[in-house]
């Protein structure tokens, strides 16, 4: 019975051990939550390269950083401002919404808008000027030629063969 | 027999003139941004703009936190960009800090450290690793370094008593009098 008791106990303890273990892991920020917010900066150094992908020094040292400052239970934000305050705003890789930034937010669109109507504009006066066109040539009399009429009998003629 | 033509409707003068002055305008700002990245690094004989470094603790100067270009008036600024993962700024480290003891005392040049995008515990390691003991601080933002416009690191600038930049070297010093023979020209 004793040794019962002690095996029991052992087994208890052990089990708790494996669980506290368990969840220490299970705190410690994952690779993918590191690359979550990594993906969302860009390296200072090496240009045009996000910092999750990223293979120099540097970068493995910011990702470190952002591992830490994760497990120090900074949120998502607060880590980007601190990135943002250390490196400057364009590690961001989405510019912060402010100056001259702005323009990337406007022009495509704007672009997009003006060549849309522009568009627009063409295709109405295209349609209009056909229409006249059509307009003028049959207040003038005008049929299609004698040569498209037989060609079209014999087209439709052929397609009724065929069903 | 009259025939009615249809008058042609153009886009109206206003917005001609208006497309035609955005477009301008956004080729002059992508001119300048574009010839602002060719400028290439501050130029000697250029008067310094005043900035200020944060130092990290342990590296204050006469307990001060930060320090501004301007508290350094009547010295010559040795004014030294590094990164603890520049391997290249590894090759002079000891030749600056063997300069800067050698200065210290005088009084008459300061060594200025502006940690270029690093990460402090990494920054902090490298300085102790070589014994570092002047003035260093990150480049928070990379306000400093956008200032100079550097191109990497190391690049060390060096300043004299009036703030007018006199000498620059990109790269890192081979030895100990290259740093002196530099600073000897404002201090013989």
């Amino acid at each position: 019975m004793k040794k019962t008791l002690q095996i029991l106990t052992l087994a208890l303890l052990l089990a708790g051990m494996i669980s506290s273990v368990a969840f220490a892991q299970d705190d410690a920020p994952t690779d993918d939550d590191v690359n979550a917010i990594a993906k969302q900066l860009y390296c200072p150094v090496c240009e045009n390269t996000p910092l999750d992908v990223c293979p120099t020094e540097a970068c493995r040292q910011w990702r470190e950083l952002i591992r830490t400052q994760l497990s120090q239970g900074m949120t998502e934000q607060q880590i980007k401002d601190y990135f943002v305050a250390n490196y400057g705003a364009r590690v961001l890789a989405e510019p912060p919404r402010s100056g001259l930034n702005w323009l990337v937010y406007i022009l495509p669109p704007a672009i997009i808008l003006l060549g849309a109507f522009f568009l627009f504009r063409s295709f109405r006066e295209w349609t209009k000027a056909s229409a006249t066109a059509s307009a003028a040539s049959a207040e003038r009399g005008e049929t299609s030629s004698p040569a498209k009429d037989d060609y079209v009998a014999r087209l439709e003629e052929e397609l009724k063969k065929r069903k | 027999m009259t025939e009615n033509i249809p008058q042609k409707r153009g886009v109206p003068l206003w917005a001609q003139v208006s497309i035609w002055l955005f477009i301008v305008a956004l080729l002059v700002l992508i001119g300048v941004i574009l010839s602002k990245r060719q400028q290439g690094t501050v130029q000697p004989g250029d008067k310094i703009p005043d900035f200020r470094l944060p130092l990290f603790s342990g590296y204050e100067y006469e307990g001060q936190s930060e320090v501004k270009l301007s508290d350094f008036q009547g010295k010559v600024v040795v004014l030294n960009f590094w990164a603890s993962w520049c391997k290249p700024c590894e090759q002079e480290a000891a030749e600056l800090e063997e300069a800067w003891k050698f200065y210290e005392a005088s009084g008459d040049v300061v060594f200025l450290g502006a940690d270029y995008v690093d990460t402090e515990p990494e920054a902090r390691a490298y300085l102790k690793k070589f014994g570092i003991t002047f003035f260093n601080g990150p480049d928070m933002g990379t306000k400093i370094s956008q200032m100079f416009r550097i191109r990497g690191v190391p690049e060390t600038y060096f300043i004299d008593q009036s703030g007018v930049l006199y000498y620059v070297k990109v790269g890192p010093f081979t030895s100990v009098d290259e740093i002196k023979s530099i600073v000897a020209q404002k201090i013989p």
